[in-house]
């Protein structure tokens, strides 16, 4: 358990070092959601109608974009291999760094949410479920995220190839995420589709920190 | 007959030969079933009351379908053996298998379209089953792409299986999202717990097809894992003496 406290607290460390990177993401995020309405036309009712969902996709997005700073300043400089040499377990490892993945990528555009959402004119009623499924959502992002990160690390063309290989796992999360605010504000009750994302985040904190260590081995070896 | 040895044909070198064997086999069954359950499917089915002819497309349509699920679990199967037992002849066995895996998912959604378009008036509808069938597709894409972006061979092997293994999840979400969902898409065909509500000539004209798209797909696999076996034993002395047999 101490390894995973250390390695909490030294990729914390490193993470606010470098600010610049927490904010690169978190920028990505608001300009991305800001497109749209430039793109659809400013209508309030089908922005109403769009703004859940073009908030997940842009955080699928954002999360995305940010995997390569997962794994790879530690592959460059050798850490990596040093922490899969140590005994200590190598899940804990990738549970910890994926952890501090979505502090510094999820944890502010989930944050940041609400405001966007008051901008597609969402209700307060859809904005906390929008919140809510961001809250639940995004680590899952990030812990399967890591799997495509690990099995990518040093191969050319990395971060596109990331992309073809994690996106389509995100999809259930953008369903039952963007539809838990549709559900909602339908009337239908959100609670159905919050509980799916947290079976989704039980099951994805249970299996991907073990098949991340897996692919980091592979592809470290 | 003495017991067979299996194990040997676990070996690239000896089953190379063995795939040499069966292609012509199984090449042959397909061109039979196909000629068959094409025969059934445009002569003898009866034209369905509700939809007229344009359901005959089901007969490529389903099949193709079934073959992308099917082929993409065993993909999982092989590569879940060559991760365990680092056997190298199943990860080559999988990666022979993606591409056929990735065309079925193709035909499955191409034809798909063209049911559709008569039925319900548009080429594509957003619903649970087809959305599952393309992120199918996109699911072979990403394995196809990972294993081609890897140069080294075992890393390639491994780490292809890994994602494969990754993804399989997603097959019986697709198979259950049906069930789940409830959506313009009819529901599954065919049932094993209640009578099938269709004639049971258009059953075996689709069941032809099947079977003729599983021999299909074997002969094609065991055309393409003799290829691979080919490229990746190059340098060895087995493929040197066949090549320069081959040239005399």
């Amino acid at each position: 358990m101490s390894i995973l406290v250390w390695v909490l607290r030294r990729d914390m460390m490193l993470a606010m070092r470098r600010k610049s990177d927490v904010l690169t993401t978190l920028f990505f995020f608001v300009i991305m959601v800001s497109l749209f309405p430039l793109g659809v036309g400013p209508e309030r009712e089908l922005l109403k109608a769009i703004g859940p969902g073009v908030v997940w996709v842009a955080a699928l997005l954002a999360s995305m974009l940010s995997l390569g700073r997962l794994f790879s300043a530690d592959y460059s400089d050798g850490t990596l291999e040093q922490m899969l040499l140590c005994p200590e377990s190598l899940s804990l490892i990738v549970l910890g760094k994926t952890f501090v993945h979505w502090m510094t990528s999820g944890l502010p555009l989930v944050l940041m949410a609400p405001l966007l959402g008051l901008q597609f004119g969402l209700s307060g009623q859809a904005l906390w479920v929008l919140l809510a499924s961001l809250l639940l959502g995004t680590p899952v992002l990030s812990l399967v995220g890591a799997i495509g990160a690990s099995l990518t690390l040093g191969l050319r063309g990395g971060g596109v190839l990331v992309s073809l290989l994690v996106l389509p796992l995100y999809i259930p999360v953008l369903i039952f995420g963007a539809g838990a605010v549709d559900a909602s504000t339908s009337g239908l009750g959100a609670e159905g589709h919050l509980s799916v994302l947290g079976a989704l985040l039980v099951l994805a904190l249970l299996a991907t920190p073990k098949a991340s260590a897996a692919a980091l081995r592979i592809s470290l070896e | 007959m003495g017991k067979i040895n299996w194990y040997k044909y676990a070996s690239p070198a000896s089953f190379y030969g063995l795939a040499g064997k069966m292609i012509p086999g199984f090449a042959a069954l397909s061109i039979v079933f196909f000629v068959v359950g094409l025969y059934i499917g445009f002569f003898v089915a009866p034209t369905d009351a509700q939809q007229g002819e344009a359901y005959r497309i089901i007969f490529i349509h389903v099949p193709a379908a079934w073959m992308s699920m099917f082929i993409y679990i065993v993909m999982a199967v092989y590569s879940g053996i060559g991760l365990a037992f680092n056997t190298r002849l199943s990860a080559m066995m999988a990666q022979a298998l993606a591409p056929t895996g990735a065309l079925f998912a193709f035909i499955a959604l191409f034809t798909g379209s063209f049911w559709g378009k008569p039925m319900w008036g548009t080429w594509w509808v957003w619903d649970a089953r087809l959305t599952s069938q393309l992120i199918l597709f996109f699911l072979y894409v990403g394995y196809i792409s990972l294993q081609a972006a890897i140069d080294d061979p075992r890393r390639s092997d491994r780490a292809s299986a890994l994602i494969a293994l990754v993804g399989v999840i997603n097959v019986p979400i697709i198979y259950f999202s049906v069930k789940w969902w409830n959506t313009l898409h009819q529901g599954a065909s065919i049932s094993f717990t209640k009578a099938p509500t269709m004639a049971y000539t258009m059953l075996a004209g689709m069941l032809f097809m099947a079977i003729a798209c599983w021999m299909y797909t074997i002969a094609v696999a065991l055309y393409r894992v003799r290829l691979i076996i080919l490229e990746r034993e190059r340098h060895s002395i087995w493929v040197s003496e066949l090549l320069t047999e081959g040239l005399r």
